[in-house]
């Protein structure tokens, strides 16, 4: 089964130099990667943009997480050489920037820059290192062995990239002597912080993204709660009913509907058709009574709205009663309803497919019926017809003109 | 279009798939059935079946994915959407992606077969919601008409449209505007081309605006 993969640009895992910046965009935007790496040489001598490209992909764009994937190099000779080439790389970029300072006519003296230089890589060797232990949880997640990478070795590195790092801080401070020792105490304390936020940083960054992760997931775990109480409120409610009434058609009609109803409402957050405010919402809600009353199933169109007024409560009522005489007459089980607000014009059909009547044979007992539907149209100022045939089904059709306001 | 059209049906819901079969009886040849989208294109395109009965809601893309994906590779194979939702944009996308109809899971057997055979022939099948979703979305002067051609309605495809909505079979629509049932099927094909084809952006803004459920 495929799933369409969404395309995300990754740091390369596999073709990389560093920190596969490179090899990950190659990857994404289909290019050959000494291209880019040769871009990304190039910008690095326009004033050093390159670098700080580099530095920005390194910091945001995630490693592939390369669980399960099964077009990887087999562990060992392929991916040892990366980790020496990337020691080599650090080297040749320090000496770059070096290089480049220098050409720039920054050099600020050596006394300055190689201690600066020394806590630099130091950092950089921690900051990979972090990338490393990501990689080996979801190497560990994955079911592969941790083997590739003994915790010893991550001791060392770390505790180099500290030693560097701290080796370079004190130098800094020791080539200052010259100035004031009440300055010194300030940046001792100042170094402090400094080395240990760059040393711990990548552990903090880290941490924040996994909070981060973890929450999203406990938001997804109470959704799936509250959906598993519902349906069990309602869903499995119902079809426990259902069951026992298998015997009685038109309450189990009635029932599988009714739940549709509720479970549309709740899936579609739409206000519960209380039957206030709006012509389209008071008529679905009338068909709604009439489909749990008369089991039938009705449906409800509307083109347009408007609010409710006198006119159109009373439009509502006569449309309720046409509803009911169809599902109590027509003998079907299908009632459509068509509501039209077009400007000052509000039209209501209400259609089945059933039995049908001669109208001209309406006799007393279908009075009632008739008061209720044309004689209240009329005493709100509309108008009601009743097209019907026997054989042939019934419609009627309710006019009215909005109350100009 | 002689004989009974065959028919490929792609739903994720192996209880339709089923119900559907059993409901079609003989009125149709059911000529195959998928589960997923990519299953549902392959054996399409090698069944090449007349109508084929596509459910809107799926992983992986859905109805849509399958009908783009088909109608690339063999423009005469037809689609008619079916779903349990009238919600206005699933409505919208799957007619806009090339599906000749839009019915729902409610519908009878008869309804259905009926609905299959009219598209087997090249007509546009609208539900009465969908009829009515097409008046409200082709309504009023909001929207810039670009094209008056696609963007507008004749007063004669309303009068259908107003019909449709109200339950009536083309047959009881052509009786009433004393057309013929030709004459009817041709305007809502109409209707069915300027939805496909209109730039009017107002339809997916009223879709979300009316919340069609």
């Amino acid at each position: 089964m495929s799933r369409t993969e969404q395309r995300r640009l990754y740091r390369s895992t596999d073709d990389r130099i560093l920190a596969g910046v490179c090899g990950g965009l190659a990857e994404h935007l289909d290019i050959d990667v000494r291209a880019i790496r040769v871009a990304f040489v190039v910008l690095a001598f326009v004033g050093g943009t390159g670098l700080i490209l580099y530095a920005a992909f390194w910091a945001i764009v995630p490693q592939r997480p390369d669980v399960g994937a099964p077009a990887r190099p087999v562990r060992g000779g392929h991916r040892r050489r990366p980790d020496r080439n990337d020691l080599i790389a650090l080297c040749l970029l320090a000496g770059g920037v070096v290089l480049l300072v220098r050409q720039l006519g920054l050099w600020l003296g050596g006394a300055f820059v190689w201690p600066l230089l020394a806590a630099a890589v130091g950092v950089a060797i921690i900051w990979r290192q972090a990338d490393e232990s990501q990689r080996a949880r979801w190497a560990a997640s994955a079911r592969a062995p941790l083997t590739e990478r003994p915790a010893r070795v991550v001791a060392i590195r770390v505790a180099a990239g500290v030693v560097l790092v701290g080796v370079g801080i004190v130098w800094l401070l020791a080539t200052q002597d010259g100035l004031g020792a009440a300055t010194r105490g300030l940046l001792a304390v100042l170094a402090a912080v400094v080395g240990l936020g760059l040393i711990t940083g990548p552990w903090w960054w880290r941490l924040a993204r996994d909070l981060a992760d973890e929450r999203r997931a406990r938001v997804r775990a109470q959704e799936r709660a509250e959906l598993a109480a519902h349906l069990h409120d309602s869903v499995l409610q119902t079809l426990a009913l259902i069951q026992a009434k298998a015997g009685q058609p038109r309450e189990v009609q009635r029932l599988a509907r009714a739940q549709e109803r509720e479970l549309r409402t709740w899936l579609f957050a739409r206000p519960q058709a209380d039957g206030d405010g709006t012509l389209a919402r008071a008529v679905e809600a009338a068909a709604a009574e009439v489909e749990d009353l008369h089991a039938t199933s009705i449906d409800v169109v509307a083109v347009g709205d408007a609010p409710l007024d006198d006119r159109l409560t009373a439009v509502v009522a006569a449309a309720r009663e046409a509803m009911v005489n169809a599902s109590k007459f027509a003998g079907v089980e299908r009632v459509q309803v068509f509501v039209e607000v077009d400007g000052e014009r509000v039209t209501v059909f209400v259609r089945d497919r059933g039995v049908g009547f001669d109208p001209a044979m309406v006799d007393a007992d279908r009075r009632g019926v008739s008061e209720s539907i044309v004689g209240r149209m009329r005493r709100h100022g509309g108008s009601a017809v009743v097209r019907s045939s026997p054989g042939d089904g019934t419609e009627v059709e309710l006019n009215m003109t909005r109350a100009s306001s | 279009m002689s004989g009974k059209p065959s028919v490929f049906i792609v739903d994720d819901h192996h209880l339709f798939r089923s119900g559907v079969r059993a409901e079609l009886g003989d009125s149709v040849e059911v000529v195959g059935d998928a589960d997923e989208v990519a299953a549902a294109v392959e054996l399409i395109t090698e069944r090449k079946p007349d109508v084929v009965l596509v459910d809107v809601h799926m992983p992986d893309g859905g109805g849509r994915a399958v009908i783009e994906a088909v109608s690339t590779t063999d423009p005469s194979i037809r689609f008619l959407a079916i779903s349990v939702s009238d919600a206005a944009e699933d409505v919208i996308s799957v007619i806009r992606a090339g599906a000749r109809g839009y019915v729902t899971k409610t519908i009878s057997g008869p309804e259905l077969a009926d609905a299959i055979g009219r598209v087997a022939e090249g007509d546009a099948v609208f539900s009465p919601r969908l009829a009515g979703f097409v008046l409200d979305a082709f309504a009023g002067a909001e929207a810039p008409v670009v094209d008056p051609d696609l963007d507008q309605l004749t007063n004669r495809e309303r009068e259908v449209l107003r019909l449709i909505a109200r339950g009536y079979a083309y047959k009881e629509i052509a009786r009433q505007l004393e057309i013929s049932i030709k004459t009817v099927e041709t305007h809502v094909s109409a209707v069915l081309r300027k939805l496909q084809l209109s730039s009017r952006h107002e339809l997916t803004r009223w879709a979300a605006d009316r919340r069609l459920t």
